[in-house]
């Protein structure tokens, strides 16, 4: 005979829970918990999105349900998408190396254009000719 | 709130690895470094576990605290109170969430470290293991569990797996917000009635112990422990962060004019470190063995509210339904 839980809690009472014996089956099957949305939130308009979590849900109207009282709960929210984990495609970190050049790429930003020293010396070198 | 705390020992530890040496190079180099691990990358098999142990343990407490307070929540003295209580302890489940989502990139599923707690194979932070008996309860747990918490999250939010640090940055934002009106309800008991006052005293006294406990016993200095601190998944040692704890949150007790319930309790002005008298190790121990006061009870109401619901996500779940370990 399991021994009743009584609590100072009088809603815990109401529940009449016995002591759990620990060791018994798991109480969740797996996949219990439904499948995962990853949830990003736009701050402002204007602001982009930006992945800040998932959710667990059964279909993208609950997991927005969810996404709204998880990300959504405090401070400013304009808006939020949320998308199937499993429609989410992404790079491995081990194909890191593929970037490696890219920051090297001088040609590929305004900072590689210096013509400041050109110009300097295109004007030194009139004034010289321009005085007698 | 409710950090994690102290991690209990385990009885059986792996610390022989069988991992790839020059992996286990590069890992260690990417982490002194002060970068990020993130979920897909190589890691020791014993960084993977303890992580595991210890955001699932995180989660778990988040849970298991949001517990005694909300008790609290149909008599919270006015509506205002009434309010920040369910939005804050809303916010422990919220984090609860935000914390298993981390352990599940890790690889282990949410059902099973619900099942792990259930069953006690998981542990998770002691104090709630303790009954709220009155509001004043409220505004102890509310005011010094939450900042001895804040002071566990601040140091691992500094650790090296990226979604555990992604998720404490948000939950350390809104642990502000816990803190705050935890002090206030502390704040306005100490001012208050004699009655008050002699409530928040009693509740003080009560919970010290437990809160003494909240860290954890000193740290064993094993091969183990620098290991874990080396790989950044431990970021401090239970002591330093009791002692930090201690330091900024003693005096602000003291303020008020109430008194902690250990008489050898006091800084010491050559090492600047506190002193305090024995905080009962053996009934911390026996606590986390199960033996508290509220043990049985949360498990049982952790369990029945799963069962209770399982027909709802039962007749909500789509027939093509599969599971991912999710990206971040």
């Amino acid at each position: 005979m399991s021994v009743e839980i009584r609590s100072l809690d009088p809603r815990v009472n109401r529940l009449g829970l016995h002591i759990h014996e620990p060791g018994a089956a798991d109480t969740l099957p797996p996949h219990d918990h439904w499948g995962t949305y990853q949830v990003f939130h736009q701050k402002k308009r204007g602001d982009r999105h930006g992945a800040v979590g998932i959710v667990h849900a059964p279909s993208p109207e609950l997991a927005m349900v969810y996404a709204k009282e998880q990300f959504g709960r405090r401070g400013e929210t304009a808006n939020l998408w949320v998308v199937d984990t499993r429609h989410v495609l992404a790079l491995d970190y081990g194909d890191q190396d593929m970037f490696a050049t890219t920051p090297e790429k001088s040609y590929r930003d305004p900072g590689g254009y210096k013509v400041n020293d050109k110009i300097d010396e295109y004007r030194e070198k009139m004034s010289h000719e321009l005085t007698p | 709130m409710y950090g994690g705390g102290y991690i209990p020992k385990e009885e059986s530890r792996k610390t022989v690895s069988n991992d790839d040496p020059e992996m286990l190079a590069t890992f260690e180099e990417r982490v002194t470094r002060g970068e990020k691990v993130e979920p897909r990358d190589w890691m020791p098999a014993e960084y993977r576990r303890q992580l595991i142990r210890m955001i699932e343990q995180h989660a778990h407490s988040e849970i298991i605290g949001a517990l005694p307070e909300g008790t609290w929540i149909t008599r919270a003295p006015g509506f205002r109170r009434k309010l920040a209580l369910m939005a804050k302890v809303q916010d422990e489940v919220g984090h609860a969430q935000l914390l298993y989502s981390a352990a599940e990139t890790l690889g282990k599923s949410r059902e099973a470290m619900t099942n792990d707690l259930i069953n006690g194979k998981s542990k998770y932070s002691n104090v709630f293991n303790y009954p709220a008996k009155t509001w004043a309860d409220v505004a102890v747990i509310g005011f010094l569990i939450d900042a001895a918490a804040i002071v566990n999250q601040v140091a691992n939010s500094k650790g090296s797996y990226g979604p555990y640090c992604r998720a404490l940055e948000r939950i350390c934002y809104e642990e502000s917000f816990h803190l705050k009106q935890g002090h206030s309800v502390f704040v306005y008991l100490a001012t208050g009635t004699p009655l008050q006052r002699s409530m928040l005293q009693d509740a003080l006294n009560r919970w010290w112990k437990p809160i003494m406990h909240f860290f954890g016993p000193s740290d064993e200095m094993s091969e183990h422990t620098l290991t874990l601190m080396k790989w950044k998944v431990k970021m401090a040692t239970n002591d330093d962060m009791r002692q930090q704890f201690l330091s900024l949150y003693v005096p602000k007790i003291q303020e008020l004019g109430l008194t902690l319930p250990d008489a050898e309790l006091r800084k010491d002005p050559e090492s600047g470190k506190w002193l305090f008298g024995d905080p009962d190790w053996a009934e911390f121990f026996a606590v986390i063995r199960g033996n508290g006061p509220c043990n049985a009870e949360r498990l049982a109401v952790r369990k029945a509210a799963e069962v209770n619901g399982a027909w709802v996500r039962q007749a909500l779940r789509q027939a093509d339904a599969q599971y991912v370990t999710p990206l971040a």
